[in-house]
């Protein structure tokens, strides 16, 4: 039924989709991760509550995550060719896909680690655990499941966000879907891209779900 | 010779929405050496406020704690993680570590006082097996039942060798069956180890079943205090009475 370059095309996409998506998870929890951390860590019912750090913080993750993901692409365009040399290609988009992700990461780190219960934190501290102990140790170790489910739903919507950076020529799965079902009508190939996309998403959701139940201690 | 601990004059006050609440006013006693001191009183009462005054997670706005003569509201952040490992605390809800096994349970305190892998390991091995559940080194918090959970968290609070036991409501959560081996089980290592041991409770029953001296708390102030004969004996305020006669009541029934 498809061609051969067709084909190419799509396996091409597929690996393309999963780079932006995977390497952007990456470096959005190197940059989410210690800012999920800090807005835990200095709410005032946090185990360092600092007012001053977490309201500048709080307010930097609700300006990022209220720019609408394709607005922010071409507001950081400028950032982009800086970082990447070129502001188009798979490279390229994962440097927006990054600003996008880090701050809703931090956010769902954040919630994560305050599900810990409160009591255990205090147990901790009554042994004379310190804050980086109770980081480690308690909070990061104690809320893993939760941080894994969090890492599975940040996987899904960057999968989301890279197939939209398709309109600016973004590359992937998404970039072959608007071009050719929306400029050139080709329609079964844009049906094609979206089962592709269906399927990774099942399979990403799929094994972050295996995982999160595997570290789970939780059960009797 | 210097009591075990001492408090001077300590006050805390909390805010909430209809203003100031004060959780424990200007309180002073001193608790001797290998005593079993029993903190008694209704809840709100401020028992749980006062018991964390003990070990500063609760700051005190006034008044000093003392350990054995040292200050502790003196010391930086630093010399108070390291005088918090004399001074061991279980609480109701136990607050165990539920991603972690047992053993590694009992391994927290040593991590954090940088002992040995090995050694932490052996230590915590052989105190499962004092309190009696050597078999469960390897199950999972989640796995056992309230008094089990219990005995991990005292195993646990034995390794770091404390000075002090803080009990915040111990037994609260657990049947009266229970709570009877958990009690003499503080009992033995009151012996045992020479550990001093505070006993928060709204229980008349569980400071009569252990304790040698009790400190009766209303409202935030320290009403009556004394050898546990005495105290029970001849009551001499209303909110002592009344707890001694409610424990009466309720055991009669």
């Amino acid at each position: 039924m498809l061609d051969e370059t067709i084909r190419e095309m799509l396996v091409e996409g597929t690996v393309a989709t999963l780079y932006m998506t995977l390497v952007s998870t990456l470096f959005g929890y190197i940059l989410g991760l210690p800012m999920g951390i800090v807005l835990a860590v200095t709410d005032k019912t946090g185990i360092r509550p600092n007012p001053v750090v977490y309201k500048i913080l709080d307010f930097v993750v609700n300006l990022t995550r209220s720019i609408p993901f394709l607005i922010l692409l071409i507001l950081v365009m400028p950032v982009t060719k800086l970082i990447a040399g070129q502001s188009y290609g798979s490279t390229a988009t994962i440097v927006p896909l990054t600003i996008a992700a880090a701050p809703f990461i931090g956010r769902m780190v954040e919630s994560s680690l305050k599900e810990v219960d409160k009591g255990v934190i205090e147990a901790a501290l009554s042994m004379g655990a310190d804050t980086f102990t109770i980081i480690w140790k308690v909070l990061l170790a104690e809320s893993r499941t939760s941080l894994l489910v969090g890492a599975t739903i940040a996987v899904g919507t960057i999968l989301g966000y890279s197939a939209m950076a398709g309109v600016v020529g973004g590359g992937g799965l998404g970039d072959i879907a608007i071009r050719y079902g929306y400029y050139r009508y080709e329609t079964d190939i844009m049906l094609i891209t979206i089962a592709i996309l269906v399927c990774l998403v099942q399979f990403l959701q799929g094994i972050g779900m295996i995982l999160a139940k595997k570290v789970d201690r939780r059960r009797a | 010779m210097e009591s075990m601990i001492r408090a001077e004059h300590i006050s805390k006050t909390f805010q909430d929405k209809n203003g100031q609440v004060n959780a424990v006013k200007d309180i002073s006693f001193s608790i001797e050496k290998g005593d079993i001191y029993g903190i008694i009183g209704l809840s709100g009462a401020g028992k749980s406020t006062l018991v964390r005054c003990l070990n500063l997670l609760e700051r005190p706005e006034t008044g000093n704690i003392y350990i054995e003569g040292k200050n502790l509201m003196e010391l930086s952040p630093g010399e108070l993680r390291k005088e918090r490992r004399d001074i061991g605390m279980i609480f109701q809800h136990f607050n165990l570590l539920m991603q972690r096994n047992v053993a590694d349970n009992v391994c927290f305190p040593l991590e954090i006082a940088g002992v040995r892998k090995k050694d932490a390991r052996k230590r915590a091995l052989a105190l499962l097996e004092r309190v009696g559940l050597g078999e469960k080194a390897k199950a999972y918090p989640a796995q056992l039942s309230g008094g089990q959970k219990q005995r991990v968290a005292i195993a646990r609070v034995l390794a770091s060798q404390p000075k002090i036991l803080l009990c915040d409501e111990a037994t609260s959560a657990l049947d009266p069956q229970t709570t009877r081996s958990i009690l003499s089980l503080l009992k033995e290592i009151n012996r045992e180890y020479g550990i001093t041991i505070v006993v928060i409770t709204h229980e008349m029953a569980v400071v009569r079943e252990i304790c040698s001296h009790v400190a009766v708390l209303d409202h935030g102030c320290l009403v009556e205090e004394g050898a546990i004969d005495e105290v029970f004996e001849a009551p001499k305020t209303e909110a002592a009475k009344q707890l001694i006669f409610n424990a009466f009541q309720i055991n009669s029934k």
